[in-house]
């Protein structure tokens, strides 16, 4: 299969190649996709392979300061308050904490779009009920509305997940509504209509492409958000219950040793702001390179580096 | 070496862009004297618009940069000025004038309050500034100035903007006026009563006007001189009637010959049998405003009809209603016999297929997120049973050669092409429907005099190869002289005059017909210095 699509390409740059070379034209971009990766592959095969360094206790090594060799190279960024080892139970944390924020952010970015793409094309009622009811989840404060699902509900990722979820979908619900409203009205939409295009058609074809992009700034800024919401709530002891844990938990966990060990809280920050900011980087890149009359400045610049 | 009002000597500006440098003006050389009309004409890119913002020190820099040349203000080399000098002569001694007032007043401010701020920044106290404001719009003719004074821009219409900004420009009695394409975005009857205002204010104030345009009708009707640009070079320059008679510039010469409405006149033609397309007393209103009040109109197969009017005269919703973009609240529309208004969505899809249209901005009105292929094959994605898809690359690449592009340049993006290209995609992918009627919605007026002509000749073989119809919608009388079977003039919302191309433009009957032709431009100084004396007697 492979085969017949590589001759039936008689480019001597596959797709692939053109777009890592467009990744490679923005140095941020490609060391945040860098990032990223590796906090994937943490993700994917951290719990596997430190899962039990990181749940071991080590009372001797109680809050061990980081950069010290003597202790071995998983004690590297110190211990925390049991003497646990900071570097794998981070790396361990990633794969929960990127689930919750991936899962929370993907729901509510998918249903906050479709909501604001059937709320800006129809005029009819079902437009006033969708905004209404995203007026009352934005009128309600996210963090007790959380307070109130999960101490009803079982604090389970699941639930975690449903809940910021839920308290997100108007931000997209509404950024989507408006872009829709202002692109409905554009030349080459009414051009489609000319045509007999149908709706779906419309929307998908010629408006969906055109909201993507801030879409995807707004998914990304959302990330960090919801990652640290989901921090409070399992400061709050109603998120995520130990000993399974995040980066969140960590830095709410290290808050008592700020003056005595800062490391505690440091290095799951540290995970943190690199994985939003990578994000931030990576979908600015995917808003000049998914754009064609932008894409120039990225295939140009490629050009020079050769 | 004279002493000219402004000099501009040698001047060489470039552009630092992605693609590289473009030098968009090159060793260009002009002068203008006290109480003289220059006009710089050129089409868009041809660098008409650079020379006057250097002289108003407008360009930026970087990416700009001035290369080489002086401006010569009475003599004072201004490029070597401090910027606190140049702010001193900008709109003191240099004022400027643009194409899109609503753009350039503050929408936030009193009108009268804008004004008088201009006399203040170059220090004149209040008392005397709100006095001058309210001399300024009296001279300038706008009706009941005390009350105007405490206008907003959004309450003014479009010409008396233009008003506006020219009595802006004037509140420091400058010795130079600049005009960047004033009476583009005006309708013909306004554009001339401008054009008659700033003549008048000339001979008042004795001051030298520099006027951009691309028009040669403007060039006719207010110039003394004329600078003729092309490609970022000055290519002709001399008297403006001298000019047009004896054009030494290959490319004068073609900009001459495109000015349209020279052409022969299509004969009538017989109008027996059942029309294409037929609309019976139509109505639309918006609110109180009635758009549409009760229009008939008839296309027979193969006809062109032209529908002319000026703004909010209701040729746009006219043209919508019979799309059924926009319902129309009234009357029926009959195409071969059946009514659209009455007809199921499943069947109005069908007749999609033979209503086409082409928008005015090809800019706006192609996706710019879908190559040229995308484009034109969407046709054939929504109607399944027009070609099958192992046919398309062949017939899309056909399309494109029929409309004069190059088949390669399917896999492109709207942006790489220029706009004159752009309206040419927009008709193939109107042709891909393979339509009976094409609605043309100010299909020409947004390109140059020279693309302008390509397109209608485009237009009119492709009507003789497929036996079009075309609803050809128009602010301008000239562009459907030579194209149009009939013509239809409309007027807030009704016709007041429909007949044969001969009749409207050779005998007009309605007194608004009449006064549509005597106010646009001929390109011809001669013609149009004698339609302006006509005019003055009229009045007079």
């Amino acid at each position: 299969m492979t085969d017949t699509r590589i001759q039936s390409d008689p480019k001597p740059r596959g797709p692939f190649t053109t777009w890592l070379s467009m990744l490679w034209a923005d140095k941020l971009a490609f060391f945040a996709a860098l990032f990223l990766l590796v906090a994937l592959l943490c993700a994917i095969f951290g719990p596997w392979l430190m899962g039990d360094l990181a749940t071991k206790q080590n009372l001797r090594g109680r809050n061990a300061p980081p950069f010290d060799l003597a202790r071995g190279w998983l004690m590297i960024l110190g211990a925390d308050a049991l003497g646990r080892p900071l570097l794998p139970r981070i790396v361990v944390a990633a794969q929960n904490t990127l689930m919750v924020a991936g899962a929370a952010v993907l729901c509510s970015a998918v249903v906050g779009c479709g909501l604001g793409l059937i709320a800006g094309y129809s005029r009819k009622r079902a437009a006033q009920w969708i905004m209404r009811l995203g007026d009352v989840i934005m009128s309600f404060p996210s963090l007790l509305l959380a307070v109130i699902v999960l101490y009803m509900l079982e604090p389970s990722v699941a639930n975690i997940v449903l809940v910021l979820a839920i308290t997100r979908i108007p931000v997209y619900l509404r950024t989507t509504r408006a872009e829709v409203l202002e692109v409905r009205e554009r030349m080459f939409v009414q051009a489609a209509r000319v045509m007999g295009a149908s709706d779906r058609r419309i929307i998908f074809r010629h408006i969906l492409p055109v909201v993507l992009p801030t879409l995807l700034t707004i998914a990304t800024l959302d990330f960090a958000f919801v990652m640290l919401a989901e921090s409070s709530l399992s400061f709050l002891g109603i998120g995520i219950q130990p000993p399974e844990i995040t980066w969140g938990l960590m830095v709410a966990q290290g808050r008592e040793y700020l003056t005595t060990a800062w490391w505690l809280s440091f290095w799951p920050g540290l995970a943190i702001i690199g994985t939003t900011l990578s994000l931030n980087l990576l979908s600015n890149w995917m808003r000049i390179a998914l754009d064609p009359a932008q894409r120039w400045r990225l295939e140009m610049r490629g050009r020079k580096n050769d | 070496m004279t002493d000219h009002l402004l000099e501009v000597r040698d001047l060489s500006v470039e552009f630092h862009t992605a693609a590289g440098t473009v030098k968009a003006v090159q060793n260009v050389s002009w002068h203008l004297d006290r109480g003289e009309t220059l006009a710089i004409l050129g089409e868009s890119g041809s660098g008409k618009s650079v020379s006057a913002s250097a002289v108003m020190n407008l360009i930026d820099m970087p990416p700009g940069r001035i290369t080489s040349g002086q401006i010569l203000l009475n003599g004072q080399d201004m490029l070597v000025m401090t910027a606190e000098q140049r702010r001193q002569i900008n709109g003191c001694k240099i004022a400027m004038i643009f194409q899109d007032p609503l753009a350039h007043l503050n929408p936030v401010y009193s009108v009268g309050w804008q004004i008088a701020e201009m006399v203040t920044t170059h220090g004149g106290t209040r008392d005397k500034a709100q006095a001058r404001a309210l001399d300024l719009l009296r001279r300038v003719g706008i009706p009941e100035p005390e009350l105007a004074m405490r206008k907003y821009p959004h309450q003014f219409s479009g010409g008396q903007r233009q008003r506006l900004m020219i009595a802006m420009a004037l509140a420091c009695k400058p010795d130079i006026l600049i005009a960047d394409e004033p009476t583009t975005a005006l309708d013909v009857t306004v554009q001339a009563q401008v054009l008659e205002l700033l003549e008048e204010l000339q001979r008042e104030t004795g001051m030298g006007l520099l006027l951009i345009t691309h028009d040669l009708g403007v060039v006719a009707e207010i110039a003394d001189r004329v600078v003729v640009m092309n490609g970022g070079q000055i290519v002709e320059t001399g008297n403006a009637a001298e000019v047009y008679r004896n054009p030494r510039h290959p490319y004068t010469r073609k900009l001459i010959d495109a000015a349209p409405g020279k052409g022969q006149m299509p004969v009538e033609r017989d109008r027996t049998g059942q029309p294409l397309l037929r609309a019976e007393r139509l109505t639309k209103s918006y609110g109180a405003f009635h758009a549409l009040k009760g229009v008939d109109l008839t296309i027979m197969p193969g006809e062109t009809v032209a529908v002319v009017g000026e703004s909010g005269s209701g040729k746009s919703t006219l043209a919508r209603a019979i799309l059924r973009l926009d319902d129309p609240d009234g009357g029926r529309i009959l195409y071969r016999g059946d009514d659209l208004m009455a007809m199921a969505p499943r069947q109005l899809f069908g007749l999609r297929r033979d209503l086409q249209m082409v928008f005015q901005d090809p800019t706006q009105s192609l996706n710019p997120r879908m190559t040229v292929f995308q484009l034109i094959s969407e046709a054939w994605v929504i109607h399944p049973d027009i070609l099958p898809k192992a046919q398309w690359k062949d017939r899309a690449a056909d399309l494109l050669v029929k409309v004069g592009l190059r088949p390669e340049m399917a896999a492109r993006y709207p942006h790489q092409f220029s706009g004159g290209q752009r309206q040419r995609i927009a008709i193939a992918r109107a042709l891909a429907m393979e339509p009976k009627l094409i609605v043309c919605d100010e299909a020409v007026s947004a390109l140059d005099v020279s693309i302008q002509a390509q397109v209608i000749e485009l237009l009119d073989g492709l009507r003789r190869e497929f036996g079009l119809s075309y609803l050809f919608i128009a602010h301008d009388l000239p562009v459907v002289r030579d194209f149009a079977d009939r013509v239809v003039v409309m007027k807030s919302g009704e016709i007041v005059e429909e007949g044969p191309v001969r009749q409207i433009f050779d005998a007009p009957r309605h007194p608004y017909t009449r006064a549509l032709l005597s106010a646009s431009l001929d390109p011809d100084p001669v013609v149009q210095a004698a339609r302006r004396t006509a005019r003055q007697l009229e009045t007079a």
